[in-house]
C-alpha cells in the first residue's frame, strides 16, 4: 500500500471576502515508501500550498477545499486537534525554507530538542534529562553536528549550522514523510550543496519517504528519483529524474530546463520563458501554459489537458498525448 | 561618462567589540581595473568581500587603505556634493526587486527622479525620458507600465524598473549585485540579455557581482574569484570556468546544480 495517497486536493486563499485564488487545483498525488520526490515549479504555482496542505500546515487565508489525504490509510484531512497531534507522532514532518529562523533566540538548541520530545512523549518514555541529551545528541550526529550544540544558542550557529538543526528537529519523532521545503534556499552556494548532500545521504540509510520542494531544477534532478512539475496550481508532469533530463514531455518543463547550462561547456545559452504565469484569482480556461507555449493548438485554449500516462511517468500536454498515440498507431 | 575604474590595492578592515575579538579584514588588498565598455564578474560565496568591494566602489565605504579611481575621481576622498555628482556616473542594480522599490510611488515617478535630479529635466521632459527607458528595459506599452505601482508588477518586471532607474541617469559604470538570484530561473535569462544589450549598444561597463558561475559566463568577459577578501583567480570567463587552477573556484564551480553537470560528475564521496 503506498503510504501517502491524495485525490483531488484543491487549496484556496481567501484573502478577502470575495476573492479566492485557487492555489492547488485538483491534485492527485501518490507515494510509495521511501521515495525520494522533488516538487519544482516557478514562484506562486502552488509547490509549498501543495506541502502544506500534505503536512496538514495550512493556515488561514489558505483552507482545504475537499479532497482525500490517506496516510497510511488514515485520512488525514478532516483530522483536527489531537487525533491530528497524535498522527504527527511517527508520521510526517515539514522543514521550513525560513527553518533556520524558526529556532527561538532565546533558548538552547538542547532545550528546542526537549521540548519536542517532551511534548509528544509516549506513557512510559524516559524523559530524564540524560535519555533526551542521548537521543538530541544521535540526532545532532545524524546531520553532521557535534552534540555539544546542544549547549548552544542559535545566534552562535552559522546559517548552515541552523538549517541542519531544524532538519534534526524534523527527525526527532522518527517521522515516515518529511516535507523539505526549499530547505537550502537562504543558504550560501557551498553550504547548500553539503546540506542538500546531508538529505540524500539521510534518506537513504533512514529510508523515509521524502518530498524536496524548489525552485530550482538542477537541485531537485540532482537528489531526488522522480520529479513532480507544477504550474499554476496543476501537476502538469510526473517523471522518474533520469528519464525528465534526457526527454521532458512537456514544453514547459522543457523550457525550464533550457534555463539551465553547464558554466563550462563550450557554448553557453541560457533560454528563458516568455510571458507570465496565469492570474489564480480568475477562472482559467484552456491549459495554463498555452498563453506561454510554443506548441499551444486551437484544443489546448479551450480544453483543460489532463494528467495522463506517457512512457514510464504522467504528463498533462495534448500535444504530447496525441505525439505519443500517433507514434504508436504506426508500426 | 564612461571612464577607466581602477581599484588599487585596496583593503577593508572592520573592528569588532568585545574582548579578544581582533578586527576582521573583509577585502584584502584588492586590485583590477574595468575598462570603458568591459564587463567584469566578481564572484564568490557569502562572505567573500563581494558586497563590501561594491559598497567601497560606490563611495557608501571607505577603504581602509588603498584607492579607487574612477576617470580622474578618486572616490575615497569624496565628500557630499563630489559623491551626488559621481554617482551620477556609477548606478547600482540590487538584488532584492521587491524591496528596492518604493511601494507607495509609481514607476514613472521612481524612473523620473534621476532624470529631474541629475539630468535636470522638466517634468514633461523627464516623462517622455521615462517613456524612452521603460522601451529600452523591455516594459512595453510604456504609458501603461509607468502608472503602476510596485506591486502590480511581477518580480522580472520589478528588476526591470530597477535596471530603468539604474539607466536614467546616463551612468558610464553599473554595478548589479545578485541582480538576477531572486528571479525564477526562467525570468533570468530576459535581465541577463538586456544587461548584455545595454554594455554592447550603450558602451556602459558592467560589474556584475554573483554567486552564480553560470549567469557570469554569460554576461561577462572577465571574473575575478573572490575568497575570504581576497582574489583567488582571475582571468578570461571563459578560460577560468573551464580550467580552473585554484581549489577554491573548483568547489564554486561543484556547487553549481545544473542538472547537466550533476550527472556527468562523479557523486561527492
Amino acid at each position: 500500500m503506498a503510504l501517502l495517497e491524495a485525490k483531488g486536493v484543491n487549496v484556496v486563499y481567501e484573502p478577502n471576502r470575495g476573492q479566492r485564488i485557487w492555489s492547488v487545483r485538483d491534485v492527485d498525488l501518490t507515494l510509495e515508501q521511501g521515495e525520494f520526490v522533488g516538487l519544482v515549479g516557478e514562484s506562486g504555482c502552488g509547490k509549498s500550498t501543495l506541502g502544506f496542505a500534505l503536512t496538514r500546515m495550512l493556515r488561514p487565508p489558505a483552507h482545504l477545499e475537499g479532497g482525500v489525504i490517506q496516510f497510511d490509510g488514515v485520512d488525514i484531512s478532516t483530522l483536527e486537534g489531537e487525533p491530528l497531534r497524535r498522527q504527527r507522532r511517527n508520521g510526517f514532518a515539514i522543514v521550513l525554507q525560513s527553518g533556520m529562523n524558526a529556532l527561538n533566540p532565546v533558548r538552547s538548541i538542547g532545550h528546542h530538542f526537549a521540548d519536542i520530545l517532551r511534548a509528544h512523549a509516549r506513557e512510559g518514555e524516559d524523559l530524564s534529562a540524560g535519555a533526551l541529551r542521548a537521543r538530541s545528541g544521535a540526532l545532532l550526529l545524524s546531520v553532521r553536528l557535534e552534540p555539544d550544540v546542544l549547549d548552544r544558542f542559535p545566534h552562535e550557529l552559522s546559517g548552515g549550522m541552523r538549517q541542519r538543526v531544524s532538519i534534526a528537529l524534523a527527525l526527532a519523532l522518527d517521522p515516515r514523510l518529511i516535507v523539505f521545503d526549499e530547505p537550502t534556499t537562504a543558504l550560501d552556494v557551498i553550504v547548500q550543496r553539503a546540506v542538500i548532500q546531508t538529505i540524500k545521504d539521510l534518506q537513504r540509510e533512514q529510508t523515509f519517504t521524502a518530498i524536496l520542494i524548489s525552485h530550482d531544477l538542477g537541485v531537485v534532478l540532482d537528489a531526488t528519483d522522480r520529479v513532480i512539475v507544477m504550474y499554476a496550481g496543476r501537476i502538469i508532469e510526473d517523471q522518474p529524474s533520469q528519464e525528465l533530463l534526457s526527454g521532458p514531455h512537456h514544453p514547459y518543463t522543457e523550457a525550464l530546463l533550457g534555463c539551465y547550462g553547464d558554466p563550462r561547456a563550450d557554448e553557453v545559452h541560457l533560454g528563458g520563458i516568455a510571458g507570465s504565469p496565469p492570474d489564480l484569482s480568475l477562472p482559467q480556461k484552456g491549459c495554463s501554459f498555452a498563453p506561454r507555449c510554443t506548441l499551444a493548438e486551437d484544443v489546448c485554449r479551450e480544453v483543460d489537458p489532463v494528467l495522463t500516462p506517457l512512457g514510464p511517468g504522467k504528463v498533462a500536454c495534448h500535444v504530447r498525448a496525441r505525439e505519443s498515440i500517433d507514434k504508436m498507431g504506426t508500426p | 561618462m564612461t571612464a577607466e575604474l581602477v581599484v588599487d590595492a585596496v583593503t577593508k578592515t572592520y573592528s569588532r567589540r568585545g574582548r579578544g575579538k581582533g578586527p576582521v579584514t573583509a577585502v584584502d588588498n584588492v586590485s583590477f581595473t574595468i575598462a570603458p565598455g568591459a564587463a567584469i564578474g566578481l564572484v564568490g560565496a557569502s562572505g567573500s568581500g563581494k558586497s563590501t568591494l561594491a559598497k567601497m566602489i560606490t563611495g557608501s565605504e571607505r577603504p581602509t587603505s588603498g584607492s579607487i579611481r574612477f576617470g580622474d575621481t578618486a572616490v575615497e576622498s569624496l565628500r557630499a556634493r563630489g559623491l551626488r555628482e559621481y554617482h551620477r556616473n556609477v548606478q547600482m542594480v540590487f538584488q532584492d526587486p521587491y524591496g528596492a522599490l518604493n511601494p507607495l510611488h509609481t514607476v514613472l515617478y521612481t524612473v523620473s527622479r534621476p532624470c529631474q535630479n541629475f539630468l535636470g529635466l522638466s517634468a514633461t521632459k523627464a516623462q517622455d525620458r521615462v517613456y524612452e527607458l521603460l522601451e529600452t528595459v523591455g516594459l512595453t506599452p510604456p504609458e501603461q507600465f509607468a502608472a503602476k505601482l510596485p506591486h502590480q508588477l511581477s518580480g522580472g518586471q520589478r528588476q526591470r524598473v530597477v535596471v530603468a532607474r539604474a539607466l536614467a541617469c546616463e551612468p558610464g559604470l553599473i554595478i548589479a549585485d545578485e541582480p538576477v538570484s531572486m528571479l525564477d530561473v526562467s525570468l533570468r535569462a530576459g535581465i541577463l540579455r538586456l544587461l548584455t544589450k545595454l554594455r554592447e549598444e550603450g558602451g556602459l561597463s558592467l560589474l556584475y557581482i554573483t554567486h552564480d558561475l553560470l549567469s557570469a559566463r554569460v554576461v561577462t568577459d572577465q571574473i575575478l574569484v573572490l575568497n575570504e577578501g581576497r582574489i583567488v583567480e582571475q582571468g578570461q570567463t571563459k578560460q577560468v570556468l573551464q580550467n580552473p587552477q585554484n581549489d577554491y573556484t573548483i568547489k564554486l564551480l561543484d556547487a553549481v546544480a545544473t542538472p547537466y553537470a550533476a550527472k556527468q560528475s562523479p557523486p561527492v564521496p
